[in-house]
């Protein structure tokens, strides 16, 4: 039996854990480390490490907490921010990153996809995708770790995850900016459409505000783990009730 | 000499081995050598990536006989579980041998997402094998792959996804583990416990 996962999702910018609400105003949340020790013993069951500046500064993450986090952590982590060549990817995997998440640069040349895949297999090429709603169409949007370097591309978000499943990626997140940081409930109809999109894993990102928003995305999208920042950096909810109460409602949770 | 000798395939992830090891005080090193191999007290094949790629750099290394004919207890881990066998449909390569049957691809389906990625629960097949030590039945593990080891009579534990697959192994010497024990928690950590543990 394959559980849902809950993924909590560390955005990092100057080696601080950070927070925004809709990718704007970040306040510093706490030490990457402690960060990450603590959701482990909470039961998450995998971590994302977002830098956040990486993409729109033209650098890639840090090797130094990549390395300091794989060292202490148990569970699964993946990197994300700004990661353009496969030497860099390389450099995030091989310092014990398990997998590493692509978006704005995957947009720039999608062959980057490919060459990922190619090199290091589907299973650690997660491809990020930005959604944005917009006259009644689902815009892919880039370099969204910075506003005033945030532009909207012409992609529609089915036809480019739909490419990138095509291209190789093992995986899908799926940030739904409408809902990002606002606590207001997954965007269940977007994540339903992406879903029937896809045979490859989709995760589902933006929204989460309460319990009931996560049993809502897991029955209602079908994605195969929900991830969430705010919620779990502000104690608003606590991962261990969250799986448990998840749990009673029958759905498939690690203990 | 370590206690345990990693054999590097230029294949990735091979630091969170070492510091699922560190954090169990087990002191390591790595080789890309038959000398390596043949010194070794215990050996790990870990492995990300692809298995024609895998092999290809176990031969350009001319590692391939060594491990053929170690005598040491050898656990791969993940890809390096698919490599024992003797046949791996992922780039259609011939494998190690070390353990009859063959890798298949696992289709994927909107109902069954591949790769296979997260956390499953565990069947216990071969009760009281000295790698299950301290592994429950539905235990949890995680697990990332879209090729999957058969079920023998050698395997130790089961995943079902789609189909049964091979999730832990042990004949003789040679030992698997499909799913990433340095990324399992404490289930993870009590499988490498338990491979540490073997007579030498």
């Amino acid at each position: 039996m394959l559980a849902r996962r809950i993924i909590p999702c560390l955005d990092v910018r100057d080696g601080k854990v950070v927070k925004g609400v809709q990718f704007r105003d970040h306040e510093i949340v706490g030490d990457i480390i402690e960060c990450a020790l603590r959701y482990r013993d909470e039961g998450a069951d995998e971590l994302v490490l977002y830098d956040i500046t990486a993409s729109p500064e033209n650098r890639s993450v840090d090797i130094s907490w990549v390395r300091n986090v794989a060292r202490v952590i148990d569970i699964p982590f993946s990197v994300a921010g700004g990661i353009r060549t496969s030497e860099q990817a390389r450099a995030i995997l091989d310092n014990g990153a398990d997998k590493i998440s692509v978006n704005s640069p995957a947009l720039e040349q999608p062959d980057f996809i490919d060459e990922l895949v190619s090199i290091f297999g589907s299973q650690c090429i997660v491809v990020g995708v930005d959604s944005l709603e917009e006259d009644g169409q689902y815009y892919v949007h880039q370099y969204t770790g910075k506003s005033d370097a945030m532009v909207r591309t012409r992609r529609l978000m089915v036809d480019w995850i739909i490419e990138a499943q095509q291209r190789g990626a093992g995986e899908i997140v799926l940030n739904c900016m409408n809902q990002d940081g606002v606590r207001k409930g997954y965007d269940t109809n977007q994540l339903s459409l992406a879903r029937s999109k896809l045979t490859i894993p989709l995760i589902a990102s933006g929204g989460a505000g309460a319990v009931l928003h996560f049993k809502d995305v897991f029955e209602q999208a079908d994605v195969s783990g929900a991830l969430a920042a705010s919620v779990f950096h502000k104690n608003v909810i606590n991962i261990q009730d969250l799986k448990q109460e998840l749990a009673s409602c029958g759905l498939p949770m690690r203990r | 000499m370590s206690d345990v000798t990693l054999v590097d395939m230029n294949c990735g992830n091979i630091a969170s081995v070492e510091f699922a090891l560190g954090r169990l005080g087990v002191s390591h090193q790595r080789t890309q050598s038959a000398d390596g191999i043949l010194a070794a007290k215990k050996l790990i094949l870990p492995g990300v990536g692809t298995a024609s790629f895998a092999m290809e750099q176990l031969h350009r290394l001319d590692l391939v006989v060594a491990l053929r004919n170690a005598t040491q207890p050898l656990m791969g881990i993940c890809l390096g579980m698919q490599l024992l066998y003797e046949f791996s449909e992922e780039g259609d390569v011939e494998c190690l041998g070390l353990l009859k049957g063959r890798v298949e691809r696992i289709n994927g389906s909107q109902e069954l997402p591949v790769p296979h990625m997260g956390w499953s629960t565990l069947d216990l097949l071969q009760s009281g094998a000295a790698v299950l030590s301290g592994i429950a039945d539905n235990d949890f593990a995680y697990f990332v792959h879209s090729f999957a080891c058969p079920v023998t009579p050698e395997t130790s534990a089961g995943v079902d996804y789609g189909r049964p697959c091979g999730a832990i192994v042990s004949a003789g010497n040679v030992y698997g583990c499909q799913f990433h024990p340095e990324r399992s928690s404490a289930v993870g950590a009590q499988v490498l416990k338990n491979f540490m543990s073997l007579p030498c």
